[in-house]
């Protein structure tokens, strides 16, 4: 049955993380966009209190995947959504913040989406113990974003060890996994350059492994808060188990979830937390744009003929529809994750919808606003920054709409470039 | 708990009329927006699947339990998949049907509902629409006024379907001017009134092949009896609300036909040595397209849902309606786009749907859920 109601335990935990993200992150949104590179240290750790790294502004756990029951019959699961909804209200809390909270994160994922259950016990206990504690990932080289086959960095069999040479740039946390916890973050290279994306494989490096340094943190427009650094490896040791999954490198259209493929499965399962991280931005400054027109005595008339609506209640309305389809598609594509279906078209077109609409509602929020937008006395300016990110990181809506339409073609990367 | 799952009946219901719309009504619809005429063999089957039917209980000649919202919403998407025209053609009788089922009085639902129930297909068409550029349900200019035991209807509506095969129109006109949506009433009116003028069929940039027809009223009487729901009248806004559903949903069937004829053709045809699909700037309308037509779907259903629970869903169907109109002329102006020459030709579907589209900024009243 079709049914848009969350469950009454999820929606007191909805109503619990509002409240987290309304009292202790809301006020904190501008000392911590302004004064970039220091840290809520009290707030996190209380976080880390609360949550043992299991939700929130990271994105791990999302890797779970629930496969169908014998017989036909399927397991119902809301991890992914529980885990969205919580995401969704820390973003309206503050993006900045939420994307500093400690956790598995994006690492924390791979190694879900990857690992072998020792490899998961091992690296991921961490996580739920008292102090705080990050995980990161390292994908992007300078010259490789988007395109991750052309990754560059190298890892190199040494007896009973892999040897990592390369760089890496945009690692979210990656100060906050390396520097300030005793965390690590998942490195993406091809132990076979030749081999394309076949070769490419995650390994983990433990903060403190020597050859391995943070080279640059990151000025940015937005997420102030969060750390986002340069790693260099040169000639960085890791134990030969810090591989995830195997180190075969097969044909890629004989592989399975392991290599390669399993940054794809990391991202079908952390899109849509992403896509809501976007609306959890887009609804607090469309609610807080709505707060404030309310209070100046505007009434949106809704039902009305949208030929007899002033130009505010038509984009008012146009901010409202368009969040919420990127909310429900989001839903879909979370649904389906927790009932362990493929989702790739669907995740990719709830990010593509929620970074374009997020963008676009804070863009207006600020014109709409005037003045006051513009003015860093508000929180819409900051807003309209930190949603860009949205439409950026994680693949770019370029990338989603590339996604989605190899998807809705049965085009693979050779007939869609 | 959240899902997107269809029940068992509905699963039954969409597949069921995806079948008659893909095998039956799509092959048909360019002579039908040619030849200006919904084809009776398509009204005949489409009546069979008993729409209202299946909706009105037992006690009225039906056998349903009323009309659920996302059960139609589901059901309207598969049938404008085929053709708009013929979808709308069909479920016209719904707005008299569903309006009286559940505002009418005793006698009204007694005397109305089983003739809508009945084997065949009965015209039965909402004036809603009046002909103004500034047009709102919410301040209709059509009035009906008591004069003792009659009301007297005067104004002008458009787009009224079937006007000329109805017996009865349900005429909605202003009884509390200012009043907004509170002051609205609907009267099941007579079309042999003598002072009711059926004018020409209309001639309308697309939904050819359904026959719309300009209606006005000449200080026509009607007894009070002909009010909808007697004293108390009619709650307009949700039917206003339910209205708005079943187009918005009529859009994403009709998105959807667009955004897959896209899919293939790109596939298809080749340019520069390559299926144009191939390029992104193609590529992304057709990606567009179908997000587009999931996003109007997310929003329709949550919308139905709330109104199948008896929540209050009137801004979310509005929200719905409105942006499906947007959308869907959007997917259907790509759909043309993608075929460059060859979709402005009338050889060809996407140029009719490109017309057909533009109809939901306008269209009200026409069908419910």
């Amino acid at each position: 049955m079709i049914d848009f109601e969350l469950t009454g335990k999820l929606k007191s935990q909805q109503q619990m993380m509002r409240g987290f993200a309304e009292q202790a992150m809301r006020p904190l949104a501008r000392k911590y966009d302004e004064e970039e590179h220091e840290k809520p240290t009290e707030l996190l750790k209380m976080v880390q209190g609360f949550m043992k790294g299991g939700v929130g502004g990271s994105m791990g756990g999302g890797g779970e995947k629930k496969k169908k029951e014998e017989g036909g019959e399927k397991k119902r699961s809301e991890a992914n959504l529980t885990t969205a909804i919580a995401v969704e209200e820390t973003f309206y809390g503050d993006a900045g913040i939420a994307l500093a909270f400690p956790g598995q994160g994006l690492g924390g994922a791979a190694v879900q989406a990857t690992g072998t259950p020792e490899q998961k016990a091992e690296f991921l206990a961490r996580f739920s113990e008292d102090e705080p504690v990050w995980g990161a990932m390292a994908i992007t080289e300078p010259e490789a974003g988007s395109d991750t086959a052309n990754i560059r960095t190298t890892a190199v069999k040494d007896g009973d060890e892999w040897v990592l040479n390369g760089e890496k740039i945009f690692v979210t946390s990656g100060k906050s996994a390396l520097e300030d916890s005793k965390g690590f973050v998942v490195v993406w290279a091809t132990v076979d350059p030749k081999a394309g994306r076949a070769g490419i494989k995650p390994f983990i490096v433990e903060y403190g492994t020597p050859g391995m340094q943070i080279t640059k943190v990151e000025d940015k427009l937005g997420i102030r808060c969060s750390d986002t650094v340069s790693l260099s490896f040169m000639d960085c040791r890791i134990p030969e188990k810090n591989i995830l999954g195997s180190a075969e490198v097969v044909d890629p259209k004989k592989a399975s979830t392991k290599g390669f493929k399993g940054v794809m499965a990391t991202f079908d399962a952390t899109r849509p937390l992403v896509a809501m991280m976007a609306i959890g931005v887009g609804r607090a400054a469309l609610d807080e744009l709505k707060r404030i027109m309310a209070e100046e005595g505007l009434e949106i008339r809704y039902a009305i003929s949208p030929g007899r609506m002033t130009a505010i209640e038509r984009d008012i309305m146009d901010m409202e529809a368009n969040l919420k389809a990127a909310r429900l598609l989001t839903y879909r594509s979370i649904w389906m994750l927790d009932n362990g279906e493929r989702n790739s078209l669907e995740a990719s077109m709830a990010k593509a919808k929620a970074g374009l609409a997020v963008t676009h509602i804070t863009q207006k929020c600020v014109e709409l606003m005037g003045p006051l937008g513009y003015s860093r006395e508000m929180l819409f300016e900051k807003w309209m920054r930190d949603a860009k990110i949205n439409d950026i990181f994680e693949g770019t809506g370029q990338i989603q709409m590339l996604v989605t339409a190899r998807n809705v073609l049965g085009f693979g990367r050779d007939k869609l470039k | 708990m959240l899902s997107f799952e269809l029940s068992e009946e509905q699963a039954l219901v969409k597949e069921t009329i995806a079948g008659f719309a893909t095998d039956q009504i799509d092959p048909m619809a360019r002579e039908m927006d040619e030849s200006g005429e919904v084809s009776q063999d398509l009204v005949k089957t489409g009546w069979e699947l008993e729409i209202v039917a299946s909706c009105v209980p037992e006690e009225y000649g039906g056998f349903g339990e009323g009309p659920s919202a996302l059960t139609g919403a589901i059901a309207y998407e598969e049938l404008a998949y085929g053709d708009l025209s013929t979808a709308l053609h069909i479920c016209s009788p719904t707005s008299m049907a569903y309006t009286v089922l559940m505002d009418g009085t005793e006698d009204q639902k007694k005397t109305l509902l089983p003739n809508a129930c009945g084997e065949e297909f009965k015209a039965a068409g909402a004036a809603l629409v009046e002909p103004k550029f500034s047009f709102c349900p919410s301040k209709l200019e059509t009035t009906a006024i008591r004069e003792g035991t009659e009301y007297v209807l005067s104004g002008k509506k458009c787009l009224v379907p079937l006007a000329k095969e109805s017996d009865n129109l349900l005429v909605f006109a202003t009884t509390d001017p200012g009043a907004g949506f509170a002051g609205v009433d609907a009267f099941v009116v007579p079309c042999n009134n003598r002072d009711v003028a059926i004018g020409e069929r209309e001639k309308n940039m697309g939904l050819k092949a359904l026959s719309t027809h300009e209606v006005t009223f000449k200080n026509a009487k009607v007894p009070i009896e002909a009010k909808v729901g007697g004293n108390k009248g009619i709650d307009y806004l949700n039917l206003i609300s339910r209205s708005r559903l079943a187009l918005a949903a009529m859009s994403i069937g009709l998105m959807r036909r667009a955004a897959e004829h896209s899919r293939d053709y790109a596939k298809e045809r080749v340019a520069f040595g390559e299926p144009i699909a191939s390029r992104q700037a193609i590529a992304f309308m057709i990606a567009e397209m179908f997000i587009e037509t999931d996003a109007t779907r997310m929003l329709v259903w949550e919308a139905a849902w709330k109104c199948d629970r008896g929540d209050e869903f009137a801004k979310e169907a509005a929200l719905a309606k409105n942006y499906a109109a947007e959308k869907c002329m959007k997917v259907c102006d790509y759909a043309v786009q993608v075929m460059g020459g060859h979709g402005y030709v009338r050889d060809n579907m996407p140029e009719l749907w490109f017309r057909n589209a533009r109809a939901f900024s306008t269209l009200e009243g026409l069908v419910m859920v």
